[in-house]
C-alpha cells in the first residue's frame, strides 16, 4: 500500500530539510518516491508544505489523503487535518500545541526541546526525521550516514544531528503503536532522487552548456544554482546578469562565438527578453530559453504554478522566423528532451525555447540513473574545406540553413552578424529582392523542424471513445485518470504532447475526428493547447478541463470532470 | 601603408566625425599587429553602430542598447577574440544605460569606444543623453532641461581602470589613445567627442576645436585629479587619458577562463555521467 506523508509548518521551519532527508533514506532503500512542494513567496511565516507519496509503483502524483502529518505548527494542523485518513497519525511538537482531546491519533514528540538539547533548535527537523523512521518502521542507519555524508568537513555538525535523529527515533518508539507497512522494494538498483531543476541543469551540462547568463526568478532558479555549483569545477561560467535582457544578450554572443549557451528565466523574465529572442530569429544564432512557467499576468503567483505561456512563447517576438517549442512528459523524459532543444538549436541555428513549470521543477522524484551515453552533441559547424571563400554566413541555401563558422575559426575569414536584413555577408541591405530572398531562407527551416518533432504520447485504451489532450507537468497525474477512468470501465486514452511547435499532427489528425468526446486538460484559464489545436488542424476540443488557482490537478479532478458525461 | 582592416564604402553622411573614429581604430589595430580574424567588435543601433560593416573584423551588429552584453557573451567563450564596443551615446548610455554601469563592475577585457555626438543621428536629431541643456530639437522644443549625463565621471565612481576622453578632430591622439585601451587589462572606456555635421548645429568642429586642450597630468592612477577632469566642460574641455589604474578583471575571477579558451576545451557527453552521483 502506499504512504503519505505531509509535512507542514512556517516557511524557514526547514521542512526541506525533512523531505530531502527523508526522500532521500527512501530511496536508499530502494523505495519510489513523489515528493511535491507547496510554498508561499516569503522568506519567513506564512504557511509552507511538503507531501511525499512512497508507493508499490513509481507515483506520478502526490494524492490529497494524509497518513502521517507532521505539523511543525498549529496552522498545519488546522489546514490538513481533514485529510488525514482515519488510521493516520499526527507528530506534533506538546511545547508548540496541543491536540483536542478526543484526537486519539498524534504523537507527541517535543521537537525543540531534543533538538536544543542535543545541538540546537535548527536540529528540529532532524529529530522530525528519527520520529518519522519509527513510523515507517525503518531504523536510522541510512539516515545516519546521509547525515555524515551531508555534513561532511563541518566539525561536530554531523554527530549533533545524528544525536538529534536518535533522539526523536527514541522518543516516538517509547508511544508508537501503529506504524505503516512500506510497500515491498522491487530492486535494489542505485536510484537517483533528484527535482525537475537539477535535471535541467545536469542535462544542460551533459548536453555541452558552458555558460548561463540569468536573472534569478522563482521557479528557474533551481536550474541556475544546480549550474553554479558546478562552476568551479568544470569548464562552465555562470554569470548573474543585471536584468534578462542583459541576460538573453549574454547568451547570444557567447554561442555567436562558439559555446553551447543557455538563459533561464519565467514568464516576466521572459517578457523581457523577446527583443533578443527576436534578435537570435533574425541573426540565425542558436540559443536555448528555459521557461518555467508560474501563473501571471506580470508577477502573478510567484511561487505557484501554471501552464499560462504557451501561447505566448509560440507566438513571441516581433517580426516572423522559425524557433522550436518543447516541454517535456516526465522528469526522466526532461534529460533526454532538452539535449534535443541543444540539438536542434544548433542544426537549425534558431532558437529553441523549453517549458517547465514550478510543478515540474520543485517535485523531486526516485528515478533511474540517466544513460549519458544517450545525449548526442554534435555542433554542425562548417569545415574549413568546404567554405566558399569569402566566407557567407548567410549564404542562400536549399535547406535554409547556412554553413557555420565562428569568429577567429579560419584565418583570414571573418563571422559578421546583423539585427538589420542583411545579405549572404552579413552586411545591411534595404532592397526588395535581397530582403525576400533572406525571409524565405529562414522560414524554409520551419519546415524542417517540423520533421523533428516527436508525436505525442499515446497512452491507454487503442481504441478510445474519451481522448484526452495535454501538454508538460500534468503528463503523470493524466496517466493516472485515464488507468482510473479505463479501470472504471470508460474507454479512454490520452494524448500527451512534449514537442509543441511546430506542432506535431499526425496522431491528432488520426484520432482526434474519431472519438465520441474530446477534452483538452491545462493549467490555465484559456485552454492554449486546444486553441493550438483548433488553429493548426481545424479540429476543436470538444471540452475543457482548466485549472488556473496556482495549484497542480489531482487525478481525482480528472475523473470526476470526464465521469460527468456518463459511463 | 595597406591597412588590413579598411573597407571600402559607409553610409555617413559627408564629413561626419565618424571617418576619422574608424581609420584610428584600423590603424590602431593594424599598428599593434592584430589579424581581422582575431578581432570582434560588437554594437548597438545608430550611425556608429554600424562600423563592423565598414571595417574587416568579425561583427556583432545587435540590437539598440545591447551591445555590451554579447561582448561579454563572446569574450567569455572566447578569450583569444579580442573584444571591442563600439557605439554612439544613445546607445551606451541611453538604452543601454544598465548594462553600462553594470560592465563597470564586471571589469571583462573589452575596449568600449563611445562615439558620442551629443545627439540622435539616426533618428534624426532629438537629444541624446549628453545633450547640454537648452539645446533644442523637434522633441525638446524649448531646449533640452535636464542636466547631461557625465559618462566619465560615471565611469570613475563605478570603478574603471581606463577612463579617457578624445576627440575626432584629434586622429593621432586618438589613435594612441585606443591602443592604450585595446592594450589595457579591463574595461577601457573611451569617451570619443564627434561633431554630428548634420544635426548637431551647436557642438560643430569650430565648437569643440576651440575647446578642447590637453592638460597636463601628474601621474594617470590619481584618482581624484581624474574625477576634477572628468567635471570639467564648457569652455575648456579636457582631453587625454584621465586615469589608468588596472584591477583584477572579471576572467582573472573565472578559473576556467585563465587557462585554454572555453570554446577550445573537448566535450563528450558520457564523461560526464558521473555527475549524477550526488543525487544517488
Amino acid at each position: 500500500m502506499d504512504v503519505n506523508i505531509l509535512v507542514g509548518g512556517a516557511a524557514g521551519q526547514g521542512m526541506d530539510t525533512v523531505m530531502n532527508l527523508l526522500g532521500k533514506t527512501l530511496v536508499r532503500h530502494g523505495y519510489e518516491i513523489i515528493y511535491t512542494k507547496d510554498y508561499m513567496s516569503r522568506v519567513r511565516g506564512g504557511h509552507n508544505f511538503s507531501r511525499l507519496r512512497i508507493a508499490a509503483q513509481t507515483p506520478w502524483t502526490p494524492v490529497n489523503m494524509i497518513d502521517i502529518l507532521v505539523a511543525l505548527n498549529e496552522e498545519t494542523y488546522l489546514n490538513h487535518i481533514s485529510n488525514l485518513s482515519p488510521t493516520g497519525r499526527i507528530i506534533f511538537d506538546p511545547d508548540s500545541f496541543s491536540l483536542p482531546a478526543e484526537e486519539r491519533r498524534g504523537l507527541p514528540v517535543e521537537l525543540l526541546k531534543l533538538a536544543k538539547e542535543h545541538g540546537g533548535p535548527v536540529m528540529a527537523n532532524t529529530v522530525a526525521v528519527g520520529a518519522l523512521l519509527v513510523m515507517i518502521g525503518l531504523e536510522t542507519g541510512t539516515t545516519e550516514k546521509l547525515l555524515e555524508e551531508f555534513f561532511a568537513g563541518k566539525e561536530g555538525i554531523a554527530e549533533e544531528n545524528i544525536n538529534a535523529l536518535k533522539a526523536g527515533y527514541k522518543s516516538a518508539s517509547r508511544k508508537c503503536d501503529a506504524c505503516f507497512d512500506l510497500p515491498a522494494v522491487k530492486s535494489d538498483v542505485k536510484k537517483l532522487f533528484i527535482e525537475g531543476n537539477q535535471i535541467l541543469g545536469m542535462s544542460a551540462l551533459a548536453s555541452g552548456c558552458r555558460f548561463l547568463s540569468a536573472y534569478p526568478m522563482t521557479p528557474s532558479t533551481g536550474i541556475m544554482n544546480y549550474l553554479a555549483s558546478k562552476s568551479g569545477e568544470l569548464p562552465l561560467v555562470v554569470e548573474q546578469a543585471e536584468d534578462e535582457i542583459a541576460a538573453i544578450n549574454m547568451a547570444l554572443g557567447a554561442s555567436y562565438a562558439g559555446v553551447r549557451a543557455l538563459t533561464v528565466t519565467s514568464g516576466g523574465g521572459f517578457s523581457l527578453m523577446v527583443e533578443g529572442l527576436s534578435l537570435a530569429g533574425m541573426t540565425e544564432t542558436p540559443l536555448v530559453i528555459i521557461v518555467a512557467m508560474r501563473p501571471g499576468p506580470a508577477t502573478g503567483l510567484p511561487t505557484r504554478t501554471e501552464q499560462g505561456d504557451l501561447s505566448f512563447v509560440v507566438s513571441a517576438g516581433h517580426g516572423e522566423f522559425p524557433r522550436a517549442v518543447l516541454s517535456a512528459t516526465s522528469h526522466e523524459d526532461a534529460f533526454y528532451r532538452l539535449n534535443k532543444a541543444f540539438d536542434l538549436a544548433d542544426r537549425f541555428q534558431v532558437p529553441v525555447i523549453f517549458l517547465s513549470d514550478q510543478n515540474f521543477a520543485d517535485t523531486h522524484r526516485s528515478l533511474e540513473p540517466f544513460d549519458f551515453g544517450r545525449l548526442t552533441y554534435n555542433r554542425y559547424l562548417v569545415e574549413e574545406n568546404e567554405i566558399n571563400k569569402p566566407y557567407k554566413r548567410y549564404e542562400i541555401t536549399e535547406s535554409g540553413i547556412s554553413p557555420r563558422a565562428l569568429p577567429g575559426q579560419y584565418p583570414g575569414e571573418v563571422v559578421l552578424i546583423d539585427s538589420d536584413e542583411h545579405d549572404e555577408k552579413g552586411n545591411i541591405i534595404e532592397d526588395a529582392k535581397t530582403r525576400n530572398l533572406m525571409v524565405e531562407k529562414r522560414m524554409r527551416k520551419l519546415a524542417l523542424l517540423a520533421d523533428e518533432m516527436d508525436e505525442p504520447d499515446l497512452y491507454g485504451d487503442t481504441q478510445p471513445e474519451r481522448l484526452i489532450l495535454g501538454w508538460g507537468s500534468t503528463y503523470g497525474v493524466l496517466r493516472e485518470a485515464v488507468d482510473a477512468l479505463s479501470a472504471a470501465g470508460i474507454k479512454t486514452a490520452m494524448l500527451h504532447f512534449s514537442d509543441l511547435w511546430p506542432l506535431p499532427r499526425r496522431r491528432l489528425m488520426s484520432l482526434l475526428p474519431h472519438v465520441k468526446k474530446s477534452y483538452c486538460v491545462e493549467n490555465n484559464a484559456g485552454g492554449q493547447l486546444a486553441a493550438l489545436v483548433r488553429k493548426e488542424t481545424g479540429i476543436p476540443v470538444n471540452r475543457l478541463i482548466l485549472k488556473y488557482d496556482g495549484r497542480s490537478f489531482m487525478p481525482d479532478e480528472i475523473v470526476r470532470e470526464v465521469e460527468r458525461d456518463g459511463k | 601603408m595597406v591597412n588590413n582592416f579598411m573597407l571600402g564604402e559607409t553610409a555617413w553622411c559627408p564629413g561626419c566625425g565618424n571617418f576619422s573614429i574608424r581609420e584610428a581604430l584600423a590603424e590602431a589595430l593594424d599598428e599593434l599587429e592584430y589579424k581581422p580574424h582575431e578581432v570582434l567588435i560588437c554594437s548597438g543601433i545608430g550611425q556608429a553602430a554600424k562600423i563592423p560593416h565598414y571595417l574587416k573584423v568579425n561583427g556583432f551588429n545587435g540590437l539598440h542598447g545591447r551591445a555590451l552584453p554579447p561582448a561579454i557573451g563572446a569574450r567569455i567563450a572566447n578569450t583569444r577574440l579580442k573584444v571591442i564596443v563600439e557605439s554612439g551615446d544613445g546607445d551606451s548610455y541611453g538604452e543601454g544605460g544598465n548594462h553600462f554601469i553594470h560592465n563597470i563592475r564586471r571589469n571583462p577585457d573589452i575596449a568600449h569606444f563611445v562615439h558620442n555626438n551629443q545627439v540622435y543621428g539616426l533618428t534624426k536629431g532629438q537629444a541624446s543623453p549628453t545633450s547640454d541643456p537648452g539645446m533644442k530639437t523637434g522633441i525638446q522644443v524649448s531646449g533640452v532641461v535636464h542636466p547631461a549625463f557625465n559618462p566619465l565621471l560615471t565611469a570613475l565612481a563605478m570603478g574603471a581602470g581606463f577612463v579617457a576622453r578624445c576627440f575626432s578632430g584629434e586622429k593621432e591622439h586618438l589613435k594612441e589613445t585606443m591602443k592604450k585601451a585595446l592594450e589595457f587589462s579591463g574595461y577601457a572606456l573611451v569617451d570619443i567627442l564627434q561633431p554630428c555635421v548634420s544635426f548637431n548645429k551647436v557642438n560643430t568642429f569650430g565648437w569643440y576645436r576651440k575647446r578642447v586642450f590637453f592638460p597636463e597630468l601628474n601621474a594617470l592612477d590619481d584618482w581624484s585629479q581624474a574625477v576634477k577632469l572628468s567635471l570639467q566642460w564648457g569652455e575648456k574641455i579636457p582631453l587625454g587619458i584621465f586615469y589608468n589604474k588596472p584591477r583584477p578583471t572579471f576572467e582573472s575571477s573565472q578559473k576556467v577562463l585563465t587557462g585554454k579558451a572555453l570554446i577550445d576545451i573537448p566535450f563528450e557527453p558520457k564523461e560526464l555521467s558521473k555527475i549524477q552521483e550526488e543525487f544517488i
